[in-house]
């Protein structure tokens, strides 16, 4: 008899399991070392609390009602829930906190190649280091973790999520065109993009400029330009790049034009990539206001690995 | 020159001329393609494929980069979906393919406007369903939205819909069939689309092929 399970989930096997678990054990090490705590959270939360504040955005894909009537939503992330173990757990602990976790979050996709709906993440959340210390120490924690799984030829793309609406305040962009064009950006769409500036009243010279910052990615050289709005909109990468030991130093691409869901990220932003496989493994970066959402106003910083892709990477690098 | 190592999804079908001819100017070899029209695989970096694959191709990182129409990209981007976020960098508008996304109907008085008035709801044939169903979404009006792959056109001389949502170029086929075109939905040419991985990992290779494109 064949017993159908939903698109976009599956069963896993010993055969695999086995092969996970491996990945599993190396990232729990290097966070253990490190001095990350294991947490676990429930998969289901309030609606009411999970999507407080300027979190209303994030739109949990999975909602159900619960005996009484109230709104339970499957977690998209383990971020959020995080923020509210910090605030609700930890309200007068001295920081920083060290958090790391290994569990299934929930999305809404298209189920296709590598959209899946339930998938496994493996991350941490360093709350109440400020930038650009904070950040210099996930990037790292970052490398040893994905050294440890094995994997070789991947790289960090670093980038900076306050970078782009910058430079549009200093040239004088407003607001309301501000959202448009960093839905195009966030969207990949520079067609899109270009055309948008091109309605806007501003000179020539702003728009090549905000046209050519989004492509802008390599070595440190891309953080060296000439003094400028670009200049000052990059400082904060700068500062980060200071702080990384060579090992790492050397797996990260600059990326101003790097953008990534969900909208809670302030500053520095990263993501995962392998040459052999055609999306991001994972990614993080700061959010410097998500825990003031939740009452405890702490600068935070964290990434989330996806387990099934760091998998994928694994396999396909044994083929090249 | 070549393709600097990348791979490059090259549409089969009415895009397919003017794609090679923009693959020449960048000197990218194309005479092998052109010769060939059953090969899929070239040696110079280059796979055709039918247009609405080649996003497919381009967002498993199959292919580094990829030239398809605007139309299958609105098609294949789910804007309901958050989180979804972006499956291809659109890096350039290639301005050749200019084609328009249009709501036909009958010739004459306009038979959705009687439909929508009596029935509530238009009946709409397309080969887009997701552009046509955000469409009629975003301008306020029910629509009852039915697939067909083959010619779009029978539909409403059938009375099967009272309107078809399609890509007209001369116009000359709806006219043939009696059609008229009533609202404009987009402008459609042909884009250069980037596997995400690839445009960080394939920077210079890109940068530099984007150049070479400039230069023209």
């Amino acid at each position: 008899m064949i017993h159908p399970i939903p698109s976009g989930t599956r069963d896993v096997l010993p055969d695999e399991m086995r092969e996970l678990r491996a990945i599993t054990e190396a990232l729990r090490d290097v966070f253990g070392t490190a001095g990350y705590g294991e947490v676990y959270t429930p998969a289901l939360e309030y609606e009411t609390v999970i999507t407080r504040g300027e979190l209303a955005s994030l739109r949990p894909a999975y909602r159900v009602f619960d005996e009484n009537g109230n709104v339970l939503v499957l977690r998209s992330d383990m971020t959020v829930p995080i923020a509210r173990v910090v605030a609700t757990r930890y309200p007068t602990s001295e920081p920083p906190l060290r958090f790391c976790y290994f569990a299934h979050s929930y999305r809404g996709v298209r189920p296709q190649r590598g959209h899946p709906r339930e998938f496994l993440q493996a991350g941490v959340e360093l709350i109440g280091a400020g930038a650009p210390r904070g950040t210099a120490e996930a990037v790292t924690v970052l490398c040893r973790a994905l050294d440890a799984v094995g994997l070789a030829r991947y790289r960090i793309g670093l980038g900076d999520a306050s970078l782009y609406p910058a430079l549009l305040d200093s040239l004088g962009v407003v607001a309301a065109d501000r959202a448009r064009l960093l839905d195009e950006l966030a969207r990949g769409d520079f067609v899109g993009l270009e055309r948008g500036l091109r309605d806007l009243a501003i000179d020539d010279e702003s728009i090549r400029l905000l046209l050519a910052v989004p492509q802008m990615r390599g070595g440190a050289d891309v953080l060296h330009g000439p003094a400028g709005p670009v200049a000052d909109a990059v400082a904060g990468l700068r500062a980060v790049h200071q702080l990384l030991e060579a090992a790492v130093a050397e797996r990260v691409i600059f990326d101003l034009g790097l953008s990534r869901a969900p909208g809670y990220y302030t500053g520095a932003v990263f993501e995962v990539y392998d040459p052999a496989v055609g999306m991001p493994l994972g990614g993080g970066g700061r959010y410097d206001n998500l825990l003031g959402e939740f009452g405890r106003s702490l600068p935070a910083v964290g990434f989330a690995l996806e387990v099934d892709r760091l998998h994928l990477a694994l396999a396909a690098e044994e083929r090249l | 020159m070549s393709t600097n190592g990348l791979v490059i999804a090259v549409p089969r079908g009415t895009l397919f001329e003017e794609t090679l001819d923009w693959l020449d100017s960048l000197g990218i070899r194309t005479d092998e393609v052109r010769r060939n029209d059953r090969k899929l695989v070239f040696d110079v970096g280059l796979i055709t494929m039918r247009p609405s694959d080649v996003p497919t191709y381009v967002a498993a990182g199959a292919a580094d980069l990829g030239i398809t129409g605007k139309d299958v990209l609105m098609e294949q981007t789910d804007a309901a979906v958050a989180g979804a976020g972006r499956d291809v960098y659109e890096l350039r508008d290639l301005g050749f393919g200019r084609c328009t996304m249009v709501v036909a109907t009958i010739e004459g008085p306009d038979p959705a406007a009687e439909a929508l008035r009596r029935l509530g709801v238009i009946r709409v044939a397309t080969k887009y369903p997701r552009v046509a169903a955000r469409y009629f979404e975003d301008t306020g009006r029910q629509a009852e939205i039915i697939e067909v792959k083959g010619s779009v056109e029978l539909a409403p001389l059938t009375h099967l819909v009272e309107a078809i949502v399609d890509l007209t170029a001369t116009g000359t086929t709806l006219r043939e069939n009696h059609l008229v075109v009533r609202e404009q939905i987009a402008e459609c040419t042909a884009r250069l689309i980037a596997n995400p991985v690839a445009h960080k990992l394939k920077a210079a290779a890109i940068d530099e092929l984007l150049e070479r494109a400039r230069a023209i």
